[in-house]
């Protein structure tokens, strides 16, 4: 084979690749599903984010790599094409480069996780304490520096159309599964430090705009921060399997700018006098 | 060549033998009381293949469940119990006896010794299997319901088990007797009945693939074995190993499990790998590129195995030391293992390839594999795993490592040996057909999940938001293909062993090495009653 005709094929091959890898990484998203982590609302869920990207694009040019010269050889060394096989065995130096250079590329990997590790779990200079605790199904939100605490459950809507054979189209239900009847109200701009246990059995806590999940487990207390830049509405779910309900305990957190988290303080305060009276 | 193993002698100095091949006669004598390494490695093949098909009968249970938002088809908590058999089913009914089902057959025809070591044993180890999945499986038939809490038997959930959980736990402690006593008995043939000349470094990759997985197999099972006790009397007899009030550790029971769960998986895999480094250098008609460095790679991704498993915890708060201990043990095993996928495509390399079915299945692994790999080493990075852990992503990729990868490669065995253990070949074009149909199939139904899953659906729910809902379907029409494409899996083998009238050489394919080509094609009921002489690594010369 003529060298200028292998080198033809590796393009060829490379193209095919890269177009596959395209068509099942990038063009999905034109559909108008969502198909790539969200790069969310704190410094964490950034970094978790930004942490994904590098590993997904390492990832995906080793494969264009391995899967080019594999494709390559798929193509030019094949019998029907009159190709001799070779007869060595072995190469030690090939072999000392392909153990030698993906270590490099895992300590280069290693030096941004770390960081972003060290980060997640540096929950000192809190100014406010939300503990969390997980119940089948449902989650509590206790505010230890505000005294207020309350307990979050499935909205009634999606839990009628939930059911078996509900006869209602989820897609007529506004946030199907991903609403509650009392979401968690949380400031923007103040770094939060939640507390995070069950009573029953093993939750986990996790809304994706935030960047993470801690499990929910009775009898141990976990810890994780958050710090949240954007007001808005975030959704997540319970992320480990709790029982038959476990699909229907969601999350909701809604993020207000300081003056209007403390208003809500204040309102929910003066509505717990007076029930008291 | 020149030794006794020769492609001819061997299988001449058989006929020879021929009316010695006492086979038999009674249906039950044959198959119940057999202690012949061939009959007990179908038994295991057949067991393995119908668990496959009640396991993925329960993952279409899931699929159509899943097929879009709302719950049309069970209750959440039968759902629970579906993705939760499906897995012990597929993990401990379908892929492990189906390697065991191989290595009976094949680690003495590989090695030139006439049967297991321990040939009772044999026997009994295959036979407890059915009574433990009869067991396992008679549980969904109970008042409380079969297991719920997921595969992997998390307590305090899985404590809410009724009394079916009983049956459970002694079905696990009989699949864990039934493994160790397999794998005793094939390191005790591996050790002991190698032909004159078969070294250990000699040996084909298959066997060594083996003989690392036995020793994993009897490292792990007991502590599983230890694991579900502790579970069993916390349940019926009031213990608190694991119970937080009164003084135990729900965490401990994942810190057992997983020291037996991830080496668990290696088991599952490490003999895939080997069935790889057999078909690639016969097709490639080339030899196994660095056989060496793929005996050191399987060994060394074997003791990191046990070094890794807390990365199935990160979200459950490991100290900020463990975390990164673990994160960077686990980012490890893609060097042993990268070197075993370089050196599969080094072996293809200015080969003289063909693409007969069992190629396909293995280039088919090769890759699929690979993406599974990759995603591995995503999830392996610990604050990104924050993210992925128990989303789709993570489903997404332990399928791609099972299926495309376990499963693809059990396919390229039976192809591959199948015509060496009927005596026939199996028809090429629907052989082809399958692989097809199969590998299409496998990539619409897993590779949509990577997106739900970093779209943020968690695993183990039976209904989801709208949002989830074009990819799910998605995934489901390709589940529904893939187990469909299975039927045709099981007819071209019915088709091969009862109908085929296209008889196999001794030799089978063109490029195939090793001692089990040397026998003819079905090999005597009684092969190598005289070892063979061997003289060299034939998976590494060039001819």
């Amino acid at each position: 084979m003529k060298k200028e005709n292998t080198i033809i094929v590796v393009l060829a091959v490379l193209a095919a690749i890269i177009a596959a890898t395209w068509l099942s990484l990038v063009a999905p998203a034109y559909t108008g599903n969502e198909i790539n982590m969200t790069p969310g609302v704190t410094q964490l869920s950034g970094n978790h984010f930004d942490l994904h990207m590098i590993v997904l694009w390492i990832c995906v040019v080793i494969g264009i790599g391995v899967f080019t010269v594999m494709f390559t050889s798929i193509v030019l060394h094949r019998k029907s094409r009159g190709h001799e096989a070779a007869k060595f065995n072995h190469s030690t130096r090939a072999e000392i480069i392909w153990t030698i250079i993906p270590v490099i590329i895992l300590v280069g990997m290693a030096v941004p996780a770390t960081k972003a590790l060290v980060q997640m779990e540096d929950s000192s200079g809190a100014e406010m304490t939300v503990k969390i605790t997980g119940f089948q199904w449902r989650w509590k939100y206790e505010y230890l520096d505000q005294d207020i605490s309350f307990i979050s459950s499935l909205n009634p809507t999606s839990n009628a159309a939930r059911q078996l054979n509900s006869g209602i189209t989820p897609a007529s239900v506004e946030n199907y599964l991903l609403d509650v009847d009392h979401p968690l109200v949380l400031p923007v701009g103040r770094k939060i430090k939640f507390l995070i246990t069950a009573d029953d059995v093993i939750h986990s806590w996790w809304v994706p705009a935030l960047g993470w999940k801690r499990d929910a487990i009775p009898g141990f207390i976990n810890e994780a921060w958050t710090n949240i830049e954007k007001p808005g509405t975030y959704r997540g779910q319970c992320a480990e399997l709790c029982g038959k309900d476990h699909g229907f305990m969601p999350i909701v957190v809604i993020a207000l700018a300081e003056n209007e988290f403390d208003a809500w303080v204040s309102q929910q305060l003066a509505e717990k006098s007076q029930s008291v009276q | 060549m020149t030794t006794e193993a020769s492609y001819q002698d061997v299988s001449g100095a058989h006929d020879a033998h021929a009316h010695g091949d006492h086979k038999p006669t009674g249906f039950l004598d044959r198959w119940l009381f057999t202690t012949n390494h061939k009959d007990i490695g179908t038994l295991y093949l057949v067991f393995s293949l119908t668990m496959f098909f009640i396991g993925g009968a329960m993952a279409m249970v899931i699929r159509a469940e899943l097929f879009m938002p709302g719950l049309q088809l069970v209750e959440p908590d039968f759902y629970n119990q579906m993705t939760t058999m499906h897995a012990l089913i597929m993990v401990f009914g379908a892929v492990m006896p189906a390697w065991v089902g191989f290595a009976n057959w094949l680690v003495p025809m590989m090695i030139g010794a006439p049967d297991m070591a321990l040939p009772r044993m044999n026997n009994w180890s295959f036979w407890i299997l059915p009574f433990a999945f009869t067991m396992l499986l008679s549980t969904l038939f109970m008042d409380s319901g079969g297991p719920a809490a997921g595969w992997t038997l998390y307590p305090p959930l899985v404590l809410q088990t009724g009394t079916s959980f009983a049956f459970v736990v002694f079905a696990v402690h009989m699949m864990g007797v039934s493994s160790i006593m397999g794998s005793i008995n094939i390191i005790a043939t591996i050790f002991n009945m190698r032909a004159p000349g078969m070294r250990l470094l000699r040996m084909p990759m298959f066997v060594w693939t083996w003989l690392i997985t036995a020793f994993l197999l009897i490292a792990v099972m007991p502590v599983l074995a230890g694991a579900v006790t502790m579970l069993l009397t916390d349940h019926f007899f009031s213990t608190n190993f694991f119970n937080a009030a009164g003084g135990g550790d729900p965490v401990m029971f994942q810190h057992i499990f997983w020291f037996f769960g991830h080496p668990e998986v290696y088991i599952m895999i490490l003999p895939a790998f080997g069935v790889i480094s057999e078909i690639l250098p016969t097709f490639s008609r080339k030899p196994l590129f660095g056989y060496g460095s793929m005996v050191y790679a399987t060994a060394t991704i074997a003791f990191l195995s046990f070094i890794v498993w807390a990365h199935h915890m990160f979200t459950v708060g490991l100290p900020l030391q463990g975390a990164l201990f673990f994160m960077y043990a686990t980012m490890l095993i893609s060097v042993p293992t990268g070197v075993k996928v370089f050196n599969w495509v080094a072996t293809m390399w200015q080969g003289s390839m063909t693409f007969e079915t069992p190629m396909l299945f293995a280039i088919g692994f090769v890759v699929l594999f690979t993406i599974g790999g990759l995603s591995g080493l995503m999830l392996a990075i610990t604050a990104a795993d924050f993210q992925y852990h128990d989303t789709y992503f993570v489903v997404a990729h332990f399928h791609y490592v099972l299926v495309p990868g376990a499963v693809f490669a059990l396919m390229a065995a039976t192809y591959y040996w199948l015509p060496k253990f009927s005596g026939h070949m199996y028809s090429e074009k629907w052989g082809k057909i399958h692989f097809w149909l199969s590998a299409i199939s496998v990539n619409v139904l897993f590779f949509p999940q990577h997106y739900l899953g970093l779209a943020g659906m968690p695993r183990r729910i039976p209904d989801y938001s709208p949002q989830f809902a074009d990819f799910n379907m998605i995934s489901s029409i390709g589940g529904f293909a893939f187990g469909a494409t299975q039927l045709i899996f099981v007819g071209v083998i019915l088709h091969c062993v009862y109908k085929s009238k296209a008889k196999a050489t001794a030799r089978v394919w063109e490029g195939s090495r090793g001692l089990e080509w040397t026998l003819e094609s079905p090999p005597a009921y009684h092969s190598f009653t005289t070892p063979p002489v061997v003289t060299h690594n034939m998976l590494s010369r060039a001819e």
